[in-house]
């Protein structure tokens, strides 16, 4: 992040050490370029109505077309598909920046259990929905439940005095349990494809929920750059950072609603199940082979994008949901870095 | 090593003794706080378990405290209580000169965890990072300065492992990794060492290293607190020694320890000191 400096030394390492940044830096530098254009997108689709806006829109659509032109298909032509990818892209940078935290916290299970929350969330606003005929974001009940249920975990494990397996698991099914009955209860009452919200799909995406996964991609990184520090000592060493009088609680509570805002933003191309594996996947990989904590998020971000952009590729080449698609390229990454790190077994499960 | 370099600027003139008195909670700067850390008849207990009950002693400035006691006697928990970690069912806990509550000076204390130091840890941070942290206390929510990262190249440099600085913290020996974590302390300027069992698992060798760069911080004028369950260490290091068995058995100076009964007492009469030869 912007307010670390890198460290000294680098300049002192050897060329492969010169290389591997460069190579490194260049990954972040297309991974920036890429979600400026989606956010851009996203901008222009929202204000294509406006004078300017509409004619960069209209350049935008003509370029779609004739990327379905060069690849021989008809994806790019569709705003909607614009949109999915949006959102893929954007999860691919704030899942894994907020999982290097998690996954080395042994959070993990954090992001599964928020993605559940997150689920009743959604189940709740297609109840309010149905019988109020308010026509509000489905998402945005997600988040505000996701959140709630943010800081519920967070008390839990304030008072369990640890990151417990025990409440976390009942958090997790209970909030299932409430999604699957709330939806059972409305059951025909709305047209809402919760397939879509279990497994991802990219017809999942409406405007409003990408325009949100916007918004709450630009929250994300600003919390995690502004807060790295403190994120970084209390991930590394809890103890040493309340004695350093760091709001150790403070920043736990941040972490996991940071959490929570990327799993509602994940959940529409990932599916309620499959996203913790962004969270967690990306950063598993980038820990084989990274030489520092700077390195691994950086690398946990490149791999996270190759898996995206990867993962919609094979769900568009053969029809198959993007949730599954994406995880299962996260996962050869995983084992690609494996192999790239000459079959290391420096896992992240050998924790000590 | 750079001790004469810590010792200048540790008692560099009047304005910076000034400085520390006003760090200190003493705003007129004229009184010298020499108490690190206070406890006043402290009882801590986990549920109905007492650990500690009614604890009282005083670590002054430039002192080297080791802590010793039984396996399960309260140790941590005291050193917990001394650091804040704890807050204490009954008495009262100051951290230089304030009570612990409004204590906010997080930078003076450099602590190095039973768990941290422990930990397999396949967490990929570096030395540098992980000496960076100690830094943190003082740039705020603010980028490091030039200062800060001169503070952590100089902290690297004073415990020996400038040579490792890239290297990651969990490929360390347990020797190396312990002076990574003082070098943090040190990144910090902190005035007080607290250390839990810090050579655990540490070949005998590096644990001579480890206590002799101990020493020569002491000497530099910061105050040590160490947690060690060899006694015969605590006893040819220390020069004070508080025996707790979750009472305080005895709190002086390590000559009077070794010819008391506290360790009898403490240990329920099986302990003995073995004094190791250098």
């Amino acid at each position: 992040m912007s307010d670390t400096p890198p460290p000294n030394g680098e300049t002192r390492g050897p060329p492969s050490r010169g290389l591997r940044r460069t190579a490194e830096l260049a990954g972040i530098a297309v991974t920036g370029v890429v979600a400026v254009c989606m956010l851009g997108f996203l901008l222009l689709y929202w204000a294509q109505d406006l004078p300017v806006a509409s004619d960069l829109y209209a350049g935008f659509r003509s370029v779609g077309r004739g990327m379905d032109a060069a690849f021989g298909t008809n994806v790019f032509r569709h705003p909607i598909m614009w949109q999915s990818m949006a959102t893929g892209v954007l999860v691919g940078i704030v899942a894994p920046l907020v999982g290097s935290f998690l996954v080395h916290r042994e959070m993990a299970l954090i992001g599964e259990t928020l993605a559940h929350t997150a689920f009743a969330g959604v189940a709740i606003g297609i109840l309010v929905t149905s019988s109020t005929g308010w026509n509000g974001s489905l998402l945005l009940v997600a988040l505000v439940v996701g959140i709630l249920g943010a800081l519920v975990v967070q008390w839990l494990t304030e008072r369990t005095d640890a990151y417990g397996d025990v409440p976390i698991a009942i958090m997790l099914s209970g909030s299932f349990a409430v999604g699957t009955l709330i939806i059972s209860y409305g059951d025909g009452l709305t047209g809402v494809n919760i397939r879509g919200y279990l497994f991802g799909n990219l017809a999942v995406v409406t405007p409003q929920g990408a325009r949100l996964m916007g918004v709450l991609s630009l929250l994300v990184v600003a919390g995690v750059a502004l807060t790295y520090k403190q994120l970084l000592f209390i991930t590394f060493d809890e103890q040493a950072a309340r004695v350093a009088q760091l709001n150790v609680t403070g920043y736990n509570t941040l972490l996991v609603v940071l959490t929570a805002v990327v799993v509602v933003g994940a959940m529409q191309v990932l599916g309620v199940i499959l996203v913790a594996a962004m969270l967690v996947v990306p950063v598993a990989a980038a820990s084989q082979v990274a030489r520092s904590f700077r390195e691994t998020m950086y690398l946990a971000v490149i791999f996270g994008q190759i898996s995206v952009i990867g993962g919609f590729a094979v769900s568009i080449g053969l029809g198959l949901p993007s949730g599954g698609s994406i995880v299962v390229t996260a996962i050869a990454v995983y084992l690609a870095s494996i192999v790239g790190a000459g079959f290391s077994v420096n896992a992240i499960s050998s924790h000590g | 090593m750079s001790g004469t370099h810590r010792r200048d600027t540790r008692d560099g003139g009047p304005e910076a003794r000034s400085k520390r008195d006003k760090r200190a909670g003493d705003p007129s700067g004229t009184h010298h706080v020499s108490a690190i850390v206070e406890l006043d008849g402290v009882t801590f207990s986990y549920g109905d378990t007492v650990a500690v009950s009614d604890v009282s002693l005083r670590v002054e400035a430039g002192e080297f405290l080791g802590l010793v006691g039984p396996n399960g006697s309260g140790k941590t928990t005291l050193l917990h209580l001394m650091l804040g970690l704890h807050r204490p069912d009954e008495g009262s806990v100051e951290l230089f000169g304030r009570p612990v509550d409004e204590f906010d000076d997080g930078g003076r204390i450099g602590y190095v965890s039973q768990k941290a130091t422990s930990r397999g840890g396949a967490m990929p941070v570096t030395v540098r990072e992980c000496v960076t942290m100690g830094r943190f206390a003082h740039a705020g929510r603010g980028r490091l300065s030039a200062d800060d990262r001169a503070a952590v190249d100089d902290a690297i440099e004073t415990v020996g492992i400038g040579e490792l600085a890239d290297r990651l913290v969990s490929e360390l020996s347990g020797g190396q990794k312990q002076r990574a974590y003082i070098a943090r302390a040190l990144a910090s300027d902190a005035d007080l060492l607290a250390l839990d069992e810090p050579t655990v698992g540490v070949d005998a060798e590096s644990r001579d290293a480890f206590y002799a760069l101990l020493d020569e911080l002491n000497d530099d004028g910061i105050t040590i607190i160490l947690i060690e369950h060899d006694i015969g260490v605590v006893t040819d290091r220390a020069s004070r020694i508080a025996c707790i068995n979750t009472e305080l058995y005895h709190h002086g100076d390590t000559e009077s320890f070794v010819e008391s009964d506290a360790l009898a007492e403490a240990y329920g009469s099986t302990g003995q000191v073995v004094h190791h030869h250098h």
